[in-house]
């Protein structure tokens, strides 16, 4: 009897299902960025005609803002974990803020490329390769900000509590991969494709 | 043995529904959450198309039957081949499937219900949508050129056909809209069934005793989140391409056609092993309970499908040798695409071990699931000569090919499904299906299953191409394939049987009870059909076989377990 395991009275744990979800989805995910990262890399100066991609200006100040967003976003999920919920409100609001920041910048960077250098998704290879793969991450930002807008407004109404820690790092989770696909998309594309 | 009540299966007494009007029937179906409720829903919805897809290949064969026909146009013809293989695979293959494991995986390890019940009707209804979409393309497709109805470039959609200056019109955009619609409903579901395998399984159902069925869907799953998506992508980029303007696969701005192609095959070959998996998860409950004995090497099973799981990954370009690569990049392929055959063995050799010795009852699922051990085997062993770059290039996209990927498909693959169908009927409805329409839908399948597949392996030596719609008298083609619709034409009255002992059996089908093959797994100690809230009391698990501790408390598996 003893070679049994597992026994009605005995704890019996299991991971999750938010984590597993949340994480089969960012398996899932980041083979969809694979695929858009392999066609940039094989595409780079296979494009017929210019502009090419030395128009392109590092986004120093953008990155910081967004890998930044991480650690404060880790900020927030330890607050309510110890039931500081103002403190969270302050660490979330500030993610946020940082994650709008983010997309202005790329807004602006958008807005330069297509009015000054001419450069739109249909003008060439490059142009195709260059928003496809940015937009998709940043519509994979603004996917995350509507979400942590939602809980934003639910700590708001007060509707938030240390009960909801984990599905909150649940979330955290989602935006932690969004910062961690653009360390690549930024070395693919403003690095190695520059 | 049949209607012994067990020790874990009981009734709760809830309030009473209101019954009565037809409307209200309809609205509970429609809101649903059950995960057994969306299950049939899906092989409902996958049967329905398995008729739609089945009723193209007729008009394919008709075609065919005779040289220089002119049953459908050309046109037509594109269309039905193209709509005939999107179906079959989106719209059949995945939904029955993965419909098969919405209901069977939670009853199989003691959950309530899955992981995300509500994301589950979510995925369904998505699948549902991708369907509705690609079909309405028959009467929506001629958008604002005036041009063409369903999709008509082949189910694999190669690049440079697809761009808009070769295939204006709307009819690819709904093929690639509807496959990414039903593909993240796909997602959904294979997000779904991991977080229930992993999270949701009852007291004492450690992983290495869930039953390989379970096991199985969990390696589909996973493969489903790394195959799936990398077509969402490839899709993304080609109604990039038509809509926008972009150059990913255009050759005048840089792109490359190729690129599709290898994305294509990135998720089309993983694809088949999405499919040919949960076949063997099937076969791995059916072939132990029907041969009386447990299943032979179990940990073996589980590091194989895993195994396949991942070798799959790898074998893409063999779909590719014609295409042109390096003899570096066609002998990896050639290798990583024989290693395949290993684990499959492994398979193989396990369930003739189950069946070896045991005391084999041959009813209806026990049939098939013979069938398919015999003719998957076929189709490993042509799939392994089709896996020598040589001989691939004598034989690409020719009707070798297509006699290959059939035997996969419907040799394996759909008799797997029927095996299925007649051995978990029981079990969702209460009624046994007839065995006597059974054996006449088996024996006339398996017939014409061999009469139309054994033979266009032969035309296609002969050098007969893929996706034409007619051929010259005198290429010697004209017997076989005479031959070939007539086998085809077998296989759809053994359907039309089928069909109607679906609905037959359900009417006048003797009482099945809740264990009608005397089985082991957990599903087969709830009543049939299970109630909504599957168990009244949480089962505790202390071996592979729960049902049969319980059946057998003098002599319980677990002594012999480690």
């Amino acid at each position: 009897m003893s070679s049994i395991p597992i026994f009605a009275d005995e704890a019996w744990r299991l991971p999750s299902r938010g984590r597993v979800g949340m994480l089969s989805l960012i398996i899932g995910e980041s083979a969809i960025f694979t695929i858009f990262v392999v066609a940039y890399v094989y595409y780079i100066g296979r494009s017929a005609y210019g502009p090419t991609p030395r128009i392109l200006e590092i986004p120093i100040f953008n990155t910081v803002c967004l890998l930044s967003s991480s650690l404060t976003i880790w900020l927030a999920e330890r607050a309510i974990e110890h039931a500081f919920i103002r403190r969270f409100a302050a660490w979330w609001a500030l993610t946020m803020l940082l994650g709008i920041v983010f997309l202005a910048g790329t807004a602006a960077e958008w807005r330069r490329l297509i009015f000054q250098d001419g450069l739109t998704i249909s003008t060439n290879l490059f142009g195709t390769t260059f928003y496809s793969l940015v937009g998709l991450h940043a519509t994979h930002v603004v996917v995350g900000l509507a979400m942590l807008s939602l809980v934003m407004l639910f700590t708001l109404l007060g509707r938030v509590n240390p009960g909801h820690a984990e599905r909150i790092q649940v979330l955290s989770l989602y935006w932690h991969f969004v910062d961690a696909v653009w360390v690549v998309v930024f070395t693919v594309v403003y690095i190695v494709g520059r | 043995m049949a209607d012994r009540i067990l020790p874990i299966s009981g009734t709760l007494h809830g309030a009473e529904s209101r019954r009565g009007a037809a409307l209200e029937w309809l609205h509970t179906w429609v809101v649903t959450v059950d995960h057994k409720k969306l299950g049939l829903l899906y092989v409902v919805y996958a049967i329905f198309f398995l008729l739609v897809a089945g009723a193209e290949a007729m008009a394919i064969r008709i075609q065919l039957a005779f040289p220089h026909n002119h049953f459908v146009s050309a046109e037509t013809y594109n269309e039905f081949f193209t709509m005939h293989g999107t179906t079959m695979v989106f719209l059949v293959g995945m939904p029955i499937l993965f419909g098969f494991a919405n209901y069977l995986v939670p009853l199989m390890i003691g959950a309530r219900d899955m992981a995300f019940p509500r994301l589950n009707a979510f995925s369904f209804w998505l699948t549902a949508l991708g369907g509705l979409f690609l079909y309405f393309s028959f009467i929506g497709g001629f958008g604002l050129y005036g041009m063409g109805s369903a999709p008509d470039v082949g189910w694999f959609a190669y690049a440079p056909l697809t761009a808009k200056a070769f295939t204006p019109g709307h009819n690819t955009d709904y093929w690639a809209l509807a496959l990414i619609v039903s593909g993240f409903g796909t997602l959904g579901t294979a997000i779904n069934i991991i977080a229930t395998t992993l999270s949701m399984r009852c007291r004492g159902m450690t992983l290495f005793r869930m039953p390989l069925f379970v096991w199985l869907f969990l390696v589909v799953s996973g493969l489903t989140l790394v195959t799936i998506t990398p077509l969402t992508a490839a899709q993304a980029m080609l109604l990039i391409d038509r809509y926008l303007g972009g150059h990913f696969f255009d050759a005048q701005a840089g792109g490359s056609p190729i690129v599709w192609i290898h994305f294509f095959w990135i998720f089309g070959h993983p694809e088949v092993y999405v499919l040919v998996l949960p076949a063997f998860a099937i076969a791995n409950e059916i072939i132990p309970v029907f041969s009386r004995k447990a299943i032979f090497g179990y940990p073996a099973m589980v590091a194989a499908s895993v195994g396949i799981g991942f070798v799959s990954l790898t074998v893409w370009a063999h779909h590719m040798f014609t295409v042109g690569m390096t003899a570096v990049g066609n002998s990896f392929f050639v290798l990583s695409t024989m290693v395949v055959g290993i684990p499959t063995g492994i398979k193989i050799f396990n369930w003739l071990a189950t069946l070896w010795g045991g005391r084999i009852r041959f009813a209806t699922p026990m049939l098939f699931s013979i069938g398919f051990l015999f003719q998957f085997l076929l189709a490993g062993l042509t799939g392994i000569m089709l896996s020598v770059a040589p001989w691939n290039w004598q034989l690409h996209n020719t009707y070798f090919v297509i006699a290959h990927f059939h035997y996969v498909l419907v040799g394996a693959i759909v008799f797997c499904i029927f095996a299925a169908i007649y051995y978990w009927y029981p079990k969702a409805t209460g009624k046994m299906l007839s065995e006597t329409l059974g054996k006449w839908h088996f024996w006339l399948f398996v017939i014409g299953f061999h009469i139309t597949f054994d033979t266009m392996h032969f035309v296609g030596l002969l050098g007969m191409p893929r996706s034409i719609y007619t051929y010259e008298p005198d290429r010697g083609w004209n017997t076989l394939n005479l031959v070939i619709s007539i086998g085809g034409f077998i296989q759809a009255i053994a359907v039309l049987i089928f069909a109607w002992n679906l609905i037959y059996s359900y009417v006048r089908g003797k009482e099945a009870g809740n264990d009608p093959w005397d089985a082991w797994t957990l599903e087969w100690s709830t009543p049939s059909p299970p109630p909504s809230y599957n168990f009244a009391v949480e089962p505790v698990v202390r071996s592979r076989r729960p049902l049969w501790d319980l059946k057998h408390p003098q002599d319980p598996d677990w002594k012999y377990e480690r």
